[in-house]
């Protein structure tokens, strides 16, 4: 009675960016982290937390999707240490809700906090901090592997068996995470203190960052993609610490909006994004610092529900790319000639160099270079060939593409980008995989 | 306004039971939860412990609640242990296969065990001790489906009727000593136990949403609640359908 059979039924998981349409053959709502999965479950199997991953790789077109959102308990919490052991299905935003008010933060946190912890944990997520911190994996003590034989794997940083580096940015393909472990990080209050900066151009942008990443913890800029010749790349760094005690905090009262309905078509287009991006840049800046609270700070698009609706029906492609140091300049300028050219794009294209910290999986996105993440409309060919191009710069400079964010990626393209993939692929449970494993294992 | 600091939860691991449990715990409450299924009793008690702060009490026991016999000693230790008793919610209950209950009656009547007897008991014992105390709520979550007997559940539908129909008459003995006995039935929740159906319709809604409607009327001492709300109206359609045309729908 706890599975559901039957392709195309009404509420058939998707990613964020609601591309590709794809049914698996069963879903199963997990409840309990120790109760296994029922035998008849069509394999292989893939977790599924709460649909923020892009593109394939929380999906499956064979077998079944495990729904992980019901293994949402906390386990341990000790506000002493900041240690805390929770569900894989716990998300980042119930995680904040607890552990803010006791003086801790998440020591690494991706864009949204609607991904649960098996979704930070599958993909390394990382943050504004990188340089500073390293990615999620590096503040995870211990999790749980389920494989899909029965057995049970404890995963350990400093073990040398492979599962924990297997199991960080893996994809969710060596089993099913059951719970984690976190190292928290502690704060002084909910608050941060917030710097803004205008660059004119790329090459202002580089001399700003270098000096913003040794004075800040958290630093990201917003680049005006449609920008051309002399003002390519212009934008603005937005630099941030945790705010030190204040005698006196802001209130702060979190809104909510939503996008109510499926537009026929995307309302991100060359005019919208012109006017907006024009608007964007010349926003009143705070070049003397100010407070803002985390959550406007950390997660601006969590504040309007259902953002990715705003694509349109035909939905979109995010992009997120790596370019190693070497060659940061040349090809982050290359990339951006190209999407300029073509006027695509969207309202936030974010600019961002990593650190030196190497990552921990085998399968890690996080790299020392300078990554450039951005959406695209979906508008059919048009957009997979504009994809192409950028694929080329990319592979052409020795980069990456973020898995997580992926739909149509080649095998080639991963396969450079992540040598260690068939290292990795010993790790992987026979009884898993996804959609986007098949594809780029070709 | 009833206090709902120290509580009893049966059935607490049924996922309204356990939204209802984090929602009284983020309000400061004390709980007693008692649950069948120990990974899953464990599983909800960290949980509770981790969300509760340093002055709350969260305590519970491992019980089949339909061996009545073990009802006075649990009822015992929730007191002891949360020094009194504010208010109790019984949760617990069985989805019957209405099939196999038609093939064998003794299927029929290990589910009136499941979702009336074991209530019954538990509700004797629980009165009398409010009597004595003279103030507190006791709720059960019966169902809608113990409105009108419909042949795809009429086994779990009269279970739930029973339970229904023994707390209208305690609701009037208990009024003269200052005790509320909240009836709570809910429409369809989209629960592991309703997984095989589609939720789609706007008639589903989350446990999260149950469990506050539940913490409202156990709060303000209400009689019998539908939640969501919309129920009463749909419930009153169906109980006023003639007998003659409604044996001839298939509901």
């Amino acid at each position: 009675m706890e599975n559901h059979h039957g392709k195309n039924h009404m509420n058939t998981p998707r990613s964020w960016n609601r591309l590709p349409h794809v049914s698996p053959e069963a879903v199963h709502a997990l409840t309990q982290r120790k109760s296994g999965v029922p035998d008849s479950l069509p394999r292989p199997l893939l977790a599924y937390g709460n649909g923020r991953s892009y593109g394939d790789v929380c999906l499956t077109e064979k077998g079944s999707l495990l729904l992980t959102r019901g293994l949402d308990r906390f386990i341990e919490f000790d506000p002493q240490s900041g240690v805390l052991r929770c569900e894989s299905g716990v998300t980042l935003a119930e995680i904040l809700a607890l552990v803010v008010p006791r003086g801790w933060f998440l020591p690494s946190t991706p864009g949204t906090r609607l991904a649960t912890v098996g979704g930070a944990v599958a993909n390394d997520v990382h943050g504004k901090n990188h340089h500073a911190v390293g990615s999620f994996g590096h503040h995870i003590r211990a999790m749980e592997l389920w494989r899909s034989d029965g057995s049970v794997i404890d995963c350990r940083p400093e073990d040398d068996n492979g599962w924990f580096r297997a199991t960080i940015g893996g994809l969710g393909l060596t089993g099913l995470v059951r719970w984690v472990e976190l190292q928290l990080m502690p704060i002084q209050n909910p608050w941060m203190w917030v710097e803004s900066q205008r660059f004119a151009n790329l090459q202002e942008f580089w001399t700003l960052n270098r000096l913003a990443e040794t004075n800040w913890p958290y630093t990201v800029a917003w680049i005006d993609c449609l920008a051309k010749g002399k003002t390519q790349g212009r934008g603005i760094l937005f630099a941030g610490q945790h705010a030190a005690a204040q005698s006196e905090l802001p209130t702060f009262k979190e809104s909510c909006k939503r996008i109510p309905v499926d537009p026929p078509f995307s309302l991100v287009n060359g005019v919208t994004l012109r006017a907006f991006n024009m608007l964007y840049y010349r926003q009143p800046l705070k070049p003397q610092g100010g407070l803002t609270h985390y959550v406007p700070y950390f997660y601006p698009l969590d504040a309007i529900q259902d953002w990715n609706r705003i694509y349109g029906r035909r939905g979109f492609y995010q992009y997120q790319c790596v370019i190693p140091p070497s060659e940061t300049e040349t090809a982050t300028a290359a990339l951006l000639d190209t999407i300029a050219k073509r006027g695509e794009g969207s309202f936030l294209a974010v600019l961002k160099t990593f650190g030196q910290k190497p990552s921990l999986g085998m399968l890690s996105f996080p790299r020392p270079g300078t990554t450039l993440a951005l959406d695209f409309p979906n508008r059919g060919d048009k957009t997979l060939r504009l994809l192409d191009e950028l694929d080329a710069i990319v592979q052409e400079a020795g980069g990456a593409l973020y898995p997580g964010k992926d739909a149509r990626m080649s095998a080639s393209l991963f396969q450079s980008g992540y040598p260690q993939w068939q290292i990795f692929s010993d790790y992987v449970d026979p009884g898993f995989s996804s959609r986007f494993w098949k594809r780029v294992t070709l | 306004m009833n206090s709902l600091k120290r509580v009893i939860i049966f059935g607490a691991t049924s996922a309204i039971a356990e939204q209802t449990a984090r929602q009284l715990v983020a309000q400061g409450a004390s709980l007693y939860c008692v649950g069948r299924n120990r990974d899953k009793l464990m599983a909800l008690l960290e949980d509770l412990k981790v969300r509760a702060s340093d002055h709350q009490r969260i305590e519970g026991a491992v019980a089949d609640l339909t061996d009545s016999i073990q009802h006075a000693a649990l009822i015992e230790a929730a007191e002891h242990l949360l020094g009194g008793i504010d208010s109790i919610l019984i949760a617990h209950g069985t989805l019957p296969d209405q099939k196999a209950c038609q093939e064998n009656f003794a299927n029929t009547r290990q589910e009136i065990e499941n979702n009336a007897l074991s209530v019954i008991s538990l509700l004797t014992l629980l009165a009398n001790r409010f009597e004595l105390q003279r103030h507190g709520v006791i709720a059960v979550i019966t169902s809608v489906a113990g409105d009108r007997g419909r042949q795809s559940n009429y086994v779990y539908g009269a279970a739930k009727g029973m339970v229904t129909l023994f707390l209208q008459g305690l609701r009037a003995r208990l009024s003269k000593v200052n005790v509320d006995v909240v009836t709570i039935k809910p429409g369809f929740v989209d629960t592991p136990m309703t997984i095989g159906f589609d939720k789609s319709g706007p008639l589903w809604v989350k446990p999260e949403r149950i469990a506050k409607g539940i913490i409202n009327a156990m709060q303000s001492g209400k009689g019998e609640v539908y939640l969501p709300w919309f129920w009463w109206g749909i419930m009153l359609i169906i109980k006023n359908i003639p007998e003659t045309i409604f044996k001839k729908l298939s509901i």
